[in-house]
């Protein structure tokens, strides 16, 4: 380990450290704008410049490793005049609009130059103007602002994997761009936001909306897929304003995906604020007490087993099982957290979760994806794939639809004909995985989603087995969710009871007449039509396709509106936090159910959401361990037989549209047209 | 004076056949294998010992930067890459060694690459110089039809390549790892360092970015032995150099003359003199357009060579001379080269980018006066804060000819200023 001497503090720090990242470890600060510890080094901002002994120059810190005996002084004068000079360069082309600027109040070179910039300006020359490229919607650009800092060009290039931003011209005509003017077609762009350090990206729909310091943060889990991102939810009032990634190195770095970051929009509209009763074939608002009297006066003395309950995709762990518990206490053990009819969660714990953790992909050296398109999916953690991907020595097979995943891959069929050739180890891919120290199989959720998905599940299983994927110290049999209920869903067992009607039954019950009554917790994704004359109860909190249906509807919180636990795709319970209350008349889900147990005479027993969560840990460990992973013993799951032959397709056939929420967001339908259709308004130069 | 049994360059006005004959018959090719067979070791230690200095500009010793590259050749192969881009204003030394005496750098080429491990060499020419890289070429091709290049170069064993890579008109590529960047077909524009080329440049290999005249002047000195070129010159200058001279001189040329030769001796006997005579000179930039100007009180007396020109603040850069006679005006001529910086910034880091551009403001507004005295301050500070401060040293070269111009000629800023303001009373 070298030794370093810091302003005379001498210090050992790891070798390979560059000498900015050993000044903080020294509790110096070193100004930068260029430098992110997740992207590559640029060294072309110029601010962290250093002392060091013998070298005739100021260093870039952030360029230069350490080295043995080095000594470097971050506190002489000669450092001071360089960062001053760096900060009158950088402030000499700035348009200086601070009071009129998005970034205002969270911006670096605001922040900086408090510190290093002169109180007056000696430039007398006229400013640079540079025009603005439209980026589509989600990010805008005023670029006079920009200083050239290349961190959104690393961050599109290395990280998001799509080259469409560069710097182009030379000199102090430098500007970032498109190239051809386009809109980006990244599902991470939000990134960018966040890492420019001036006002240059800023957020679009974000525009002019709210000052930094106007603003509540509340710390929170993401939704819109199911890797559980952590997120911080910036409201003011009852308004969610923003929403941006919180750092963990276990789950999202510090990325959030687009849909996360800008479906909050959609977290206004189409609410449902008042409970409704169905009167006369319409809807009327109703007070809770009306409701639930309607409700009552519906079930009262029907069978147990003509009651069902369907979880949705948003559905937190507390509301499921508050209502499994709810239709436990009426007789009735059909109930279902899997719209799609997969059928997951019947076997061992291993079978539904990504057992490798999503840090665990930094060590894999073969990954085997089924019938996923990851990089809609789960975005995020397709960044992680091509972070590690990078660094070289990844062997990469996909069967599946052949799509631009960011990485290079060995396509290895569209259908089961190319799983069963991995099975039976006629093709190549076999090898390369039995090959591998660490080989990772990650099936998609929706990949079973189908008539043979058992036999998929089975299939996939022994590819893990045959390839020596399961060892003490490694499980590679991965699953990957895209829905953020569903986990959770399983793990509080929202599944169908001893002789239970699953998804399938259910519908086919209520369209049949044998199910009078029908539960939806949120439950937006299946075929409405098929509930035939049932009794619909519809708790959520969007107007949406189950809302349309419903015969009562008791309105429930978004997950920004209630403190909630989500199970990750790698089965890590995450706890979501109020940061708005739920609007009008709605309320905390669980709490919904509980008192709705009370009108029915079934009284469950917790008066509290710790009592809830406390019940919940004695059945399943897994809610005790907030934040961590309870590894799963591997075990039998999936029924081999014969597959059928069909190809496979991603569950999700639009990125910006998969739940309530972003369904109800005008930003994400500017995204379907502007990106996924690209009807973005064009130049005369492209096309 | 250089006496002309001394001369390594003896075509360089190109009376004789450019091509393999007329080389063959001046000396060059001559017993290659020989030296060859002195082994990699002997070879560096010969060109260290020589004295020869990078004639770049940087003049950093060219055998102790050989002597860097990895001794082993390890899993990455080595590369030489030879700097062929000469855009330095003023400067035309290596397009006439490339137009007529092509087989000295061809040759070098081999002798380098073979003292450095190297299979291969690219030659990465400016891609003005058309017809230049044509005359490369024919020398490249005569080369390898001869067998002096190619597999088993010159009998000796050694396989190597030789490649002529065009430059698409940038001046930062001529900085050599914005040149590597360049050659591996990205933009050009400077990298960090560390890591040197010599432990990752082209395609992350070792690499070693040598001038064409250093390159070009190796066979020589190892021909004739390192002592015959150490005793040119004056100690730790040694050897002899291309010398451009242009501007108001009589007889504006390139010629080669030994290291530490008197400037006003240089110009009196090859060029002509000044024009008007030596009582007429106002300035002289004394190594390409990015060195400091010196007025004539210094041109009566300093020498030609690295450490005489550092010790008046200026610099040998690549010893192209541009004289300036009492006609001159120097804040215009001193304007132009701002501007011209200001447009090659490769515009990657924050001093170079923005400080350019507002120097060179500054300076198009000295020419006619429309300034504040308090402003050639500003500027000179600004100058400062530009140097030292980039990735490479372009920001240097942009800050030093202001540097020079406020150092010696700072009274007739003021009176320019003056001027103006009688003018607007």
């Amino acid at each position: 380990m070298p030794k370093i001497t810091i302003d005379d503090i001498e210090l050992e720090v790891e070798p390979g450290l560059t000498v900015l990242q050993a000044c903080e470890l020294a509790g110096k600060e070193i100004p930068r704008f260029c430098f992110h510890e997740r992207l590559s080094v640029a060294g072309n901002c110029r601010m962290c410049l250093v002392e060091m002994e013998r070298a005739p120059k100021p260093i870039a810190s952030c360029a230069m490793p350490v080295g043995e005996g080095m000594v470097i002084r971050t506190d002489t004068e000669m450092v001071k005049k360089a960062r001053e000079g760096v900060m009158e360069f950088l402030l000499i082309n700035h348009p200086l609009d601070c009071p009129i600027c998005d970034q205002g109040g969270e911006c670096d070179l605001q922040d900086q130059a408090m510190g290093y910039g002169y109180d007056r300006s000696r430039f007398g020359e006229k400013k640079r103007a540079v025009d603005d490229p439209n980026l589509g919607p989600l990010v805008k650009t005023i670029m006079t602002r920009c200083i050239h800092c290349t961190r959104c060009v690393r961050f599109a290039t290395e990280i998001a994997g799509v080259p469409e931003l560069g710097l182009t011209g030379r000199g102090e005509n430098v500007e970032i761009g498109t190239y051809v003017e386009k809109a980006l077609s990244s599902e991470l762009s939000g990134n960018m936001i966040d890492l420019c350090p001036v006002g240059a990206l800023t957020s679009k729909p974000y525009a002019f909306m709210a000052r930094s310091w106007e603003l509540s943060k509340t710390e929170s889990i993401d939704v819109m897929d199911a890797i559980g991102t952590n997120i911080r939810i910036d409201a003011r009032g009852p308004g969610v304003m923003r929403i941006l990634p919180r750092n963990n190195d276990d789950v999202n770095e510090e990325w959030l995906s687009d849909k996360g970051r800008f479906a909050n929009d959609g977290l206004a509209r189409q609410r449902l604020d008042k409970p409704y009763v169905r009167a006369g074939g319409k809807l009327t608002p109703v007070s809770w007490d009306q409701a639930f009297a309607a409700i009552q006066d519906k079930l009262k003395g029907m069978d147990g087993s003509k009651i069902a309950a369907l979880a949705g995709d948003l559905a937190d762990t507390e509301s499921m099982a508050a209502l499994k518990d709810l239709m436990a206490s009426l007789g009735s053990n059909n109930l279902d957290c899997r719209q799609d009819g997969a059928p997951i969660g019947e076997g061992a714990r291993a079978g539904h979760l990504f057992n490798s953790t999503i840090a665990g992909i930094d060590e894999a050296d073969a990954i085997l994806i089924i019938g996923s398109n990851p990089r809609w999916e789960a975005p995020v953690l397709n960044a992680r794939i091509r972070e590690r991907y990078l660094q070289g020595g990844l062997a990469i097979g996909v069967i599946g639809e052949a799509l631009e995943l960011t990485y290079r891959y060995e396509h290895l069929g569209a259908g089961t004909d190319a799983l069963d050739a991995v099975t039976d180890g006629s093709s190549s891919f076999a090898g390369v995985l039995k090959d591998a120290s660490k080989p990772m199989i990650i099936l998609a959720a929706g990949a079973v989603a189908r008539p043979d998905g058992a036999a998929v599940l089975a299939a996939a299983r022994s590819i893990a087995e045959a390839s020596g994927a399961i060892s003490d110290d490694w499980n590679g049999f991965n699953m990957l969710h895209s829905r953020a209920g569903r986990v959770g869903g399983i793990e509080v067992g929202f599944l169908p009871g001893e002789n239970g009607l699953a998804t399938d039954g259910i519908l086919d019950g209520a369209a049949s007449g044998s199910i009078e009554a029908v539960y939806l917790l949120g439950a937006d994704e299946i075929d409405m039509s098929r509930l035939g004359d049932a009794f619909v109860i519809y708790q959520g909190h969007h107007g949406d396709a189950g809302a349309h249906r419903a015969d009562v509807i008791l309105p429930g919180a978004a997950y920004t509106e209630k403190n909630a636990t989500y199970v990750n795709t790698e089965g890590r319970a995450q706890r979501a936090q109020l940061a708005t209350f739920p609007p009008g008349d709605a309320r905390e889900d669980w709490a919904i159910i509980r008192a709705l147990s009370a009108v029915l005479g079934k009284t469950l027993p917790y008066d509290t959401l710790a009592d809830l969560r406390e019940n919940m840990t004695m059945a399943n460990p897994v809610f005790g361990a907030i934040d961590d992973i309870v590894r799963a013993d591997w075990g039998a799951f999936g029924e081999a037989g014969a597959l059928s032959g069909d190809d496979f397709s991603s569950e999700i056939e639009n990125y910006y549209m998969t739940d309530p929420i972003s369904r109800a967001s005008e930003t994400m339908a500017r995204c379907i047209a502007e990106i996924l259709q690209g009807d973005a308004p064009r130049t005369g130069t492209d096309g | 004076m250089l006496k002309d049994k001394d001369r390594i360059f003896t075509n360089i006005y190109g009376l004789g056949d450019a091509g393999l004959a007329g080389a063959q018959a001046r000396g060059d090719w001559s017993a290659t294998k020989d030296i060859l067979a002195k082994g990699r070791e002997q070879i560096i230690d010969e060109v260290k010992e020589s004295g020869l200095r990078g004639r770049g500009g940087a003049g950093f010793g060219t055998g102790l930067k050989w002597s860097f590259m990895p001794k082993e050749i390890g899993a990455r192969p080595h590369y030489l890459v030879v700097n062929a881009d000469e855009g330095e204003p003023g400067t035309c030394k290596d397009r006439e060694i490339m137009r007529f005496e092509p087989h000295k750098l061809v040759e070098g080429c081999l002798i380098a690459s073979f003292a450095m491990g190297a299979h291969a060499a690219y030659i990465y020419i400016r891609g003005e110089f058309f017809r230049e890289a044509e005359a490369l070429q024919s020398a490249i091709d005569e080369a390898y039809a001869a067998g002096l290049i190619g597999p088993d170069a010159c009998g000796s064993g050694w396989d190597f390549e030789c490649y002529v890579h065009r430059g698409m008109g940038a001046y930062i590529c001529g900085e050599e790892t914005a040149l590597i960047e360049s050659l591996e077909g990205k933009k050009g524009q400077p990298r960090l360092k560390p890591p040197f080329p010599a432990n990752a440049g082209l395609y992350g290999c070792p690499t070693t970015v040598n001038n064409v005249e250093s390159i070009a002047v190796a066979p020589t000195i190892l021909r004739r032995g390192h002592e015959w070129f150490a005793n040119l010159g004056r100690a730790n200058n040694t050897g002899t150099k291309l010398f451009n001279i242009s501007g108001h001189v009589n007889n504006p040329c390139t010629v080669e003359e030994e290291m530490s030769i008197p400037l006003k001796e240089l110009i009196e006997v090859h060029a002509g003199g000044v024009i008007g005579g030596w009582d007429n000179l106002k300035a002289i930039i004394p190594g390409g357009a990015s060195v400091p100007c010196l007025p004539r009180s210094i041109c009566d007396s300093v020498l030609m060579d690295f450490d005489s020109l550092r010790d008046v603040q200026s610099g040998l850069g690549t010893a192209a001379i541009m004289v300036m006679d009492q006609s001159t005006d120097i804040i215009a001529a001193i304007a132009r080269l701002s501007a011209f910086y200001t447009h090659e910034s490769c515009g990657q880091c924050t001093p170079c980018r923005e400080g350019t551009g507002w120097m060179s403001r500054m300076m198009a507004r000295l020419v006619s006066g429309e300034a504040s005295v308090a402003e050639i301050d500003t500027l000179e500070k600004v100058s400062r804060q530009i140097e030292g401060h980039t990735i490479c040293a372009l920001g240097d070269a942009a800050a030093w000819p202001i540097q020079g111009l406020i150092r010696h000629f700072r009274p007739e800023l003021e009176a320019r200023i003056e001027q103006a303001k009688s003018r607007a009373a």
